[in-house]
This record gives C-alpha cells, sequence and structure tokens, in this order.
C-alpha cells in the first residue's frame, strides 16, 4: 500500500533533512515461504547516503525493490512524503540493451517519457560527461569494460536528474581499483546533483566511505538491527580513508554486522 | 564465404577501443586465402575426378553422367530449367514470407501468455512432427497443386521460426524488464523496445534453418504432385526426366536445386551477420 502524507515538492535542497518516504512495519513471505522482511521500519531522507548492509538473505534488495515499486509488501505500508519523486535504478550488473549503443542506452529512460532523440542530444550527452564518457556515445556495451558498462548504467540512471537514485550493489562484481575509482564519482555526483541515494552493499568499507547513515541488517527474518551514522560532510576524498571518524565508523559497522551475523548463527 | 567473415577488412570494424589490434591483419590475409582457396580447390579435384572415372571405365550417360555433360544439359535443357528454378524458387520464397508473417504474429501472441502459448503451442508441434510427404496427398485432393505445394513448403517452415521467435522473445534480460516497469512503460514499448530485439539474433537463426526446410517442402510436395502429372517446378523435371530415363537432365535439376538451396543459406547467413556483427556474440570473433 502506497499512502501520499502531505504534498511538497521533493528533492528541493532546501529541505534536506526532511524525509522522502517511509517504511512502516513492512513485510514480506514469498510464495515459498521465505521471510524476506520482518516489520522493517526505515525512514529515507532528502539529501542523504542511505546505505543498506547485511548479509545474504537480509531482505535489503528487497527493500530496495519496494522502494522502486518492483516488489509489493505483503504487509504494512510505503509512505511517499509527498508525491513519489521519478526514481533512479542501477542493478547489481550493468543491465545494458547490447544491441543499442551507449548513446541510445542512455537515451532509453527519455524515450519512455516521450522524448525524441533530437530533443534528448543535450541531456544525454550531459549524462555521459558526468560518468566520463563522453567520447563513447556510438560505443556498443561489448565494447567497453565491466567499469565502463556500470558508469553507463549510473549516466542512465541519472539522465532523468531523478530526486532519489536507487542502487543495488551496483560495484559488487568490479575489481577494487575500479570500485573506488566509481566510489569518488558516485561522491561527486550525488552532491553535485543534490540525489538522495539508497546503496545496497556487502562492504562495510564501501558503506562507511559513501555514505552519510548506515542501517545494519540481519537475516531469517530479513530486519533492521543497528544504525550508525557517518559524522563528516559528503565531500570525500581517498584521505577521509585515513581518518579517525573513518576507522572509527568502520569499526562500529563491522562490529554491527557481526552480532547481526551471530544471531543467525544462534537461531 | 568471405562476407561472413568479421576480419573482412570491407566490414568497417566498430569504433570504441575495443577493435581488434591491426598488426594480425596483415598475418591473416595469407590464412584467409588459403580458407577460401582449399575448399574450392577440394571440390575442383573431386569434380575432376568424377570426370576423370567416368571416362576412363566409359560409364554410360545414362547411369553417371560426367560432370562435363552435366554443365552442357544445364545449359541445352536452361529453357526449361530456368522456367521449373523460377516456380521453385518463387514457391519458396512465398512460403517463406508467409511462415515468417505467421510466426511472428503467433509468438508474439505467445509472448502475452504462458496460457495461450500452452493451450496452442501443441497445434505448432503436431504440425512440426507430422512428415509433410505424409500430408501432401491429402492436401493435393483438398487444393489446387500450386496451393497444395505452397503450403507444404509454409508448413516445414513455420515451426522452426516460431519456436525459437517464442523462445527470444521470452528471454529478454529481466532486470531490463524491471527497468521498464520503473519507468511505467506500457507493454507494446517493452514489447518494441526490449523483447523484439532481444529475439533477433534466435529469429534469425530460425529463419537460418526455416529457409532450407522451405526449400526441402517445396521440393516433397513437388514430388508428391509432379507423380500425379501436375506441377512444374525444379523437383516435377526430375521425376519428369526420371520416367524418360534422361540422368543427365536429373544431376542438372539437382545441381539447381543445391544451388538455390546454398543461396538461400548464404543469404540467411549474410542478414544475420549484416544484423547482429556489432552487438551479439555469434557473429563476432572472439579477438583472440
Amino acid at each position: 500500500m502506497t499512502t501520499v502524507l502531505e504534498r511538497s515538492p521533493t528533492g528541493d535542497a532546501s529541505d534536506v533533512g526532511r524525509r522522502l518516504v517511509s517504511l512502516r512495519s513492512v513485510s514480506k513471505t514469498f510464495p515459498n515461504g521465505t521471510v524476506a522482511l520482518s516489520r522493517l521500519d526505515l525512514d529515507v531522507r532528502a539529501g542523504e547516503f542511505l546505505s543498506l548492509i547485511g548479509p545474504s538473505g537480509c531482505g535489503k534488495s528487497t527493500a530496495l525493490r519496494m522502494l522502486a515499486g518492483l516488489t509489493e509488501p505483503s504487509s504494512g505500508e510505503i509512505a511517499w512524503h509527498g508525491t513519489r519523486p521519478e526514481i533512479g535504478f542501477v542493478f547489481q550488473e550493468p543491465t545494458l540493451m547490447p544491441w543499442a549503443s551507449v548513446f541510445n542506452n542512455v537515451w532509453l529512460p527519455l524515450r519512455l517519457r516521450g522524448v525524441g532523440k533530437v530533443e534528448a542530444r543535450t541531456r544525454i550527452d550531459e549524462a555521459l560527461a558526468m560518468v566520463g564518457l563522453s567520447a563513447f556515445a556510438k560505443s556498443y556495451p561489448r565494447e567497453l569494460s565491466g567499469g565502463m558498462k556500470m558508469r553507463v548504467s549510473i549516466a542512465r540512471a541519472l539522465v532523468l536528474r531523478p530526486p532519489l537514485l536507487l542502487m543495488d550493489e551496483p560495484f559488487a562484481a568490479l575489481d577494487e581499483i575500479t570500485r573506488f575509482k566509481l566510489n569518488n564519482d558516485l561522491i561527486r555526483l550525488a552532491a553535485e546533483l543534490g540525489t538522495t541515494v539508497v546503496f545496497v552493499t556487502h562492504s562495510v568499507y564501501e558503506s562507511v566511505y559513501l555514505s552519510t547513515r548506515i542501517v545494519v541488517m540481519a537475516a531469517r527474518p530479513g530486519r533492521a538491527v543497528a544504525e550508525i551514522g557517518v559524522d563528516a560532510p559528503l565531500e570525500r576524498t581517498e584521505d577521509f580513508r585515513s581518518t579517525p571518524v573513518y576507522t572509527e565508523t568502520c569499526r562500529r559497522a563491522s562490529r554491527a554486522l557481526h552480532e547481526a551475523m551471530t544471531d543467525e548463527d544462534q537461531l | 564465404m568471405s562476407a561472413l567473415d568479421p576480419a573482412d577488412p570491407a566490414i568497417e570494424p566498430p569504433a570504441g577501443f575495443a577493435v581488434q589490434p591491426s598488426r594480425g591483419m596483415r598475418r591473416l590475409w595469407p590464412q584467409k586465402v588459403v580458407e577460401i582457396l582449399l575448399p574450392a580447390l577440394i571440390f575442383i579435384l573431386a569434380l575432376v575426378a568424377w570426370e576423370v572415372v567416368v571416362r576412363l571405365r566409359g560409364i554410360p550417360p545414362y547411369i553417371l553422367p560426367a560432370p562435363s555433360l552435366i554443365g552442357a544439359t544445364l545449359v541445352k535443357d536452361w529453357p526449361i530449367l530456368s522456367g521449373s528454378l523460377i516456380v521453385t524458387l518463387w514457391t519458396t520464397v512465398e512460403a517463406l514470407l508467409i511462415a515468417v508473417a505467421g510466426s511472428l504474429g503467433l509468438a508474439l501472441v505467445f509472448a502475452q501468455s504462458k496460457w495461450i502459448e500452452r493451450s496452442f503451442f501443441p497445434f505448432a508441434v503436431v504440425m512440426q512432427v507430422t512428415p509433410v510427404v505424409a500430408i501432401a496427398p491429402l492436401l493435393l485432393i483438398y487444393l489446387d497443386s500450386r496451393t497444395a505445394v505452397l503450403v507444404c513448403a509454409f508448413l516445414v517452415a513455420f515451426f522452426p521460426i516460431l519456436s525459437n521467435t517464442a523462445l527470444g522473445l521470452a528471454s529478454a534480460d529481466h532486470n531490463l524488464i524491471e527497468l521498464m516497469e520503473l519507468y511505467r512503460a506500457p507493454k507494446w514499448r517493452q514489447i518494441l523496445l526490449l523483447r523484439l530485439p532481444a529475439a533477433l539474433p534466435f529469429f534469425l537463426g530460425g529463419l537460418r534453418i526455416g529457409g532450407g526446410l522451405a526449400l526441402i517442402g517445396a521440393i516433397v510436395a513437388e514430388i508428391a504432385a509432379g507423380s500425379a502429372g501436375q506441377g512444374s517446378g525444379l523437383a516435377f523435371r526430375i521425376v519428369e526426366a526420371g520416367f524418360r530415363l534422361n540422368i543427365p537432365r536429373m544431376f542438372a535439376a539437382l545441381t539447381l536445386i543445391s544451388l538455390t538451396g546454398i543461396l538461400i543459406y548464404v543469404a540467411f547467413a549474410m542478414l544475420s551477420y549484416a544484423l547482429l556483427y556489432r552487438w551479439h556474440d555469434s557473429a563476432r570473433s572472439r579477438g583472440v
């Protein structure tokens, strides 16, 4: 069930910290009986970079897919504070159309909104420039490396300038060097565009580096067990990895994650 | 078939950084020449051996004609054979066009719901597994011979295109489908932008099989019709020449049928390559 609580424009820089959407006591049971989520409460606030972290089966991807409207909760509700904004989604795989050029892949969301190729050109060029792929507009996905494909996927998700960007372990399949580079680019883009990001990951280090807030989840049944704020502004560079705040937050997040997984062992 | 080779310099390499290193191109040339020349040479040698055996042993042409005689017959009988070639070729093309339209349409209907597919697929299977040569006599009673031949050719070409296309339509990336749902794309756009392009390699595979089968279907039906004294396609010429013990003409007609089959195959292989070479693994070399 989706309700609209109050009407106000979303994604304004002026209302940073305002709640964008709330999951209220949301549960999800799959037809095969698996309880993916059990009574999850979660607020997403405008302008934040929220990471969901937890072991496999903790329902973090399910929660993300619910926010995107790709799956419905079995019980509980998803409440948008204002109209549901445009949403960008990045999957674990780049999920590009192999028969279409990079340009046409990024065009897709605009195309589905009725924007013609000529009209869309400027916005597509901008989106490709943001991810540093201007020179590859005419290439086909096959001709790109894994990291570049993921950049195209991000450009596609951002081409509509969505106030909310959802990312489901987008960098899990990439090598560490590429991942670090994409982490930096993502932080820069989120700050530049004022996009709220909900990011699902397995990696404590990645979540601390990227996020303003981390929600730690446990499995069987999937639920939130801890919430950790990252007390540092979002203008981060590699230097952030050697600050005491980073080290301390990583330690706390690791411990919370460890406890979440120990719980599971005792069950 | 140099036109099918991704290494052919006549075909522009795709832009981007993953282009194959050009240093390999020069060394590829002699290898390419060998690739084309060797099979051609072997083929010519086989023909020469055939010719020599026929001449040395004095085999009479009504038992086994020499290739030179078959060639000469091809030229001499061209007025008769060319007419029949056009009839058979046209039947095949027509049957294939109807099969493509029908199977594409039905595959799209199947893609709408699993239940429709389940309900109607058995009919398609029955059509496929029943040998066309067994249906032909019945069709020849119901229909005039030209239509009966056309229906036979259609029946055999239809199924491989249908089953491949249906598989292709169902094989679109699930994440891409979800992406379309996220952007609330209507179903027809999902089909147009996603399912049809995803099905293209499968459809082309079906077309290659269906093209060859349409010719076989046409020939089989012509033979069935021809023995009843009807039709004028290439198969009819074979049956007719057989009655007259005109063995060289039988071989000449056979040669034309083979060439037609090869032509159909090459045409579709080239079409497939032209449509897929930029993005599909099947049409690309591994770049080693």
